[in-house]
């Protein structure tokens, strides 16, 4: 009686059954970030709708994933930056900043930036062993935010992420990367290069995967040279390393030498352009492996000089508490609610004291009316310099300079005799000096230095005209000045013309 | 370094006899040694007059006994009196000195998952300070950490606890109706390792915020110096934490954990064993963490 009724209420019976579809639905979980972002996308200020963000997700997914380094993740400006052409190729119309915004609100969305875990979480159920049906909630990241060597923030997809972009991923890195290029290398003899190179791109993923699965395992060694076994698994694992790099290496270059040749034989340009690109991927893959090598050959090393520090360090009669082993590891197994149990212990008394500040009345006042404190990260404060006025020594007063400039300020289509501005600006200074000696002076130097004008320069800028000055051969004549009767004109310079070209040369 | 404490001595230090009666200036001296411990970042080899009480505290047993009961009646635990440590002093359960999570971090008191972060930091960064047993009982040792790397630390531990779940097929996802349930180390292992944020600070809600947090508070409190800002700030520890980890912490937080049923009690020999498998005691009791 009680086994009929039972049957009804579990239809999932078996706990492998059940297994399979908890699995299924966290990875469905996984792609829903990316539906999310084009049904959230209304709720951004503005007119997004034209915009498809799940594919500007996955392309960020994707870039982040191949500009991922071995040491550390992929920055984000070049992620953002790479991932703009797309963009803009779907609204083509929209300003470069809406553009731009679109890049970092995926970019964050991917992240979860709001929330206190940067990840996501999905809830799904399962039949325990008695038939009691519990919720559970499943985490997980798709681009998740590292601290690199330099102090920046640098961006990794995680292994999620990677599975939710090339899928079926679940499966041994080695056998999956040999069948993926075999199938490269078919295809390529066939001269199908549309398959090729998607069959490359994921042979690419594998390899990124693959170096990560190392990077960790390096990582882990490392931080503890006991963490691992350095006896068998960790030598295996390098000789195996080893052995896929000089195996890959040698594959890799088989089919880069094909490609080329397919490259060069191809008539079409479309051939011609896939069998480019796939040049790039392998030269990839190989720089990969090579960085991989580097690492591998260098843990041996570390090892050694890790076990000497340790080894020689003399040995101690007492014995302390085993901070690790006895702490935090049971720590950490424990339930969140025990968990704290310990660690509020320990931080009530390992925090050290702080000497609490007692307040009089006369001295709150004060302490209410002080201005805030300025933010440290704002650095020390300088201290004030000690200026001393220096006398004005220059030869020319502004007056003067805007007199000077002023005369020389011809119509285009005037040019003047140097002779002629000098006496000019003779009958000008006299009430600036006392006999526009000085003025001449500074309109000469003015004329002489437009001899040579900085046209280059003046281009860049964008200025719209131009001081120039010519000799034609005729002498000056002058009381003060020898030298050549300069031509002094101003020149028109064509400045939207040259921004337009400025543009196009960028 | 070297101490001076012969240019500087007082007329009433060497004739304390111990018969004498205490007088109200031995009270006072008593009561200035016990405020130079609570200066935790100041040490004797950089004060003579701090120098020379912490030489009479050792020579005069009645003037020490009489700075241990100005101390106590402060609300203070006197760890060691030494050249090294200064007067190293800790806050008695309840003392005004004491600190607590709330004033640490007000997000702390409201939320449990960060109340165990911030508590986790702390054991996290003694545990790399001191990785092995005669690390923590070796006077002369001094342990160097990193924000990264007591960060990368903890998360290799996830790590592991999370791959030997996987082997043993247990589904760790926390159910959603009892999240005082989940396993501590997803906690940490979820929490984003950093973040960007518009000012270029650590993102405080990071585990590597959360730690940073951890040390710079330490710091302040005298027990780690900054040596350099490689790898999120590098940090050597000081006698002060040594002493104050292996004597109050450690023992208190393993006193919670055996109320808790985690540990197997001792039989008190030298060797401790961890509490699943030994395994694990030689595997992580290993290096110091250098990030070089």
């Amino acid at each position: 009686m009680t086994a009929i009724a039972d049957q009804p209420t579990r239809p999932a019976p078996g706990p492998a059954a059940d297994e399979g579809l908890a699995r299924r639905l966290k990875a469905l979980a996984c792609t829903a970030p990316l539906h999310d972002l084009d049904s959230r996308k209304v709720n951004l200020a503005g007119e997004y709708a034209s915009y498809t963000m799940a594919e500007i997700g996955l392309a960020a997914i994707d870039l982040v994933t191949l500009n991922m380094d071995f040491d550390t993740g992929a920055d984000r400006d070049i992620v953002l930056s790479r991932l703009q052409p797309r963009i803009a190729a779907q609204n083509p119309g929209r300003a470069a900043t809406e553009h731009e915004r679109v890049a970092r609100w995926v970019l964050e969305s991917l992240i979860n930036v709001g929330s206190v875990d940067r990840g996501f979480r999905a809830v799904y159920g399962t039949f325990g062993p008695d038939g009691e049906y519990t919720r559970r909630d499943y985490d997980f990241k798709l681009i998740e935010e590292v601290p690199g060597q330099d102090g920046g923030v640098y961006l990794r997809t995680t292994d999620e992420a990677v599975n939710v972009l090339v899928g079926a991923l679940d499966t041994d890195v080695t056998s999956a990367q040999i069948a993926a290029e075999v199938k490269l290398e078919v295809l390529i003899r066939r001269g199908r290069l549309a398959d090729a190179q998607l069959a490359a791109e994921q042979a690419r993923y594998r390899t990124v995967q693959y170096a990560e699965t190392l990077r960790r395992a390096l990582e882990a060694t490392r931080r503890n040279v006991r963490a691992v076994d350095w006896m068998e698994t960790v030598p295996d694992l390098i000789d195996e390393a080893l052995d896929h790099i000089a195996d890959r290496y040698r594959h890799e270059n088989a089919i880069l030498t094909n490609i080329r040749k397919a490259r060069d034989e191809s008539v079409d340009a479309e051939h011609k352009r896939r069998a480019a690109e796939l040049v790039d991927i392998v030269k990839d893959c190989i720089r990969r492996h090579t960085q991989l090598q580097t690492r591998l050959l260098e843990a041996g090393p570390l090892f050694r000089a890790e076990q000497d520090r340790q080894a020689f360090s003399a040995p101690t009669a007492r014995t302390g508490i085993d901070l690790y082993g006895q702490l935090l590891a049971p720590v950490l197994t424990l339930p969140l609610a025990d968990a704290t149990r310990p660690t509020d212990a320990f931080f009530a008394r390992g925090t050290g004291l702080r000497t609490p500040v007692s307040v009089r009345v006369s001295d709150l006042v004060d302490l209410l009316l002080t201005p805030p404190v300025e933010r440290e990260h704002l650095g020390a404060e300088l201290p004030e310099p000690d200026l001393v006025a220096t006398p004005d020594d220059s030869r020319f007063s502004e007056a003067q300079l805007e007199a000077a400039l002023d005369l020389l300020d011809l119509p285009a289509d005037a040019p003047r005799r140097l002779s002629g501005l000098l006496a000019d600006a003779r009958a000008r200074g006299t009430d600036l000096d006392e006999d526009g000696e000085e003025l001449a002076y500074l309109v000469a130097l003015l004329a002489v230095h437009a001899a040579s004008p900085p046209v280059g320069t003046a281009y860049r800028q964008g200025e719209e005209r131009l001081l120039f000055a010519v000799d034609d051969g005729t002498r000056l004549d002058d009381p003060g000045f020898g030298g050549a009767d300069l031509i002094v004109g101003s020149a028109l310079l064509d400045a939207a013309g040259m921004a337009a070209d400025r543009k196009d040369a960028v | 370094m070297t101490t001076s404490t012969e240019a500087w001595a007082p007329q009433d230090a060497e004739p304390a006899a111990a018969h004498a009666p205490i007088s109200p200036a031995d009270v006072a001296e008593a009561a200035r040694l016990v405020s130079f411990g609570l200066q935790a970042k100041l040490l004797p080899s950089r004060d003579a007059e701090y120098a020379e009480l912490v030489r009479r505290y050792r020579d005069d047993p009645p003037f020490g006994r009489l700075a241990d009961a100005v101390a106590t009646g402060m609300g203070l635990v006197v760890l060691e009196v030494s050249a090294r440590a200064g007067m190293a002093v800790a806050a008695a359960e309840d003392s005004v000195f004491a600190v607590r999570m709330g004033d640490y971090s007000r997000r702390a008191a409201s939320e449990s998952t960060d109340r165990f972060l911030h508590g986790l930091a702390h054991l996290a960064v003694a545990a790399l300070a001191f990785p092995r047993p005669e690390d923590l009982a070796d006077d002369g040792y001094l342990g160097r950490v990193t924000v990264n790397g007591v960060d990368a630390f903890v998360r290799q531990a996830c790590r592991r606890l999370e791959e030997r779940a996987a082997a043993e097929g247990s589904n760790t996802d926390p159910a959603s109706a009892a999240p005082g349930l989940e396993a501590a180390w997803r906690v940490w292992a979820r929490r984003s390792a950093t973040g960007a944020t518009k000012d270029a600070r650590r993102l405080s809600g990071s585990t590597t915020g959360i730690v940073s947090k951890a040390v710079s508070f330490l710091l302040d409190s005298g027990f780690l110096q900054k040596t350099s800002d490689d790898a999120g700030g590098t940090y050597r520890t000081t006698a002060r934490y040594q002493l104050q980890v292996r004597d109050l912490a450690g023992s208190a937080a393993m006193g919670e954990l055996l109320d808790l049923g985690v540990v197997p009690v001792s039989d008190g020999t030298a060797t401790l064993l961890p509490p699943d498998d030994s395994e694990e005691l030689v595997a992580d009791a290993g290096l110091p963490f250098h990030s070089l």
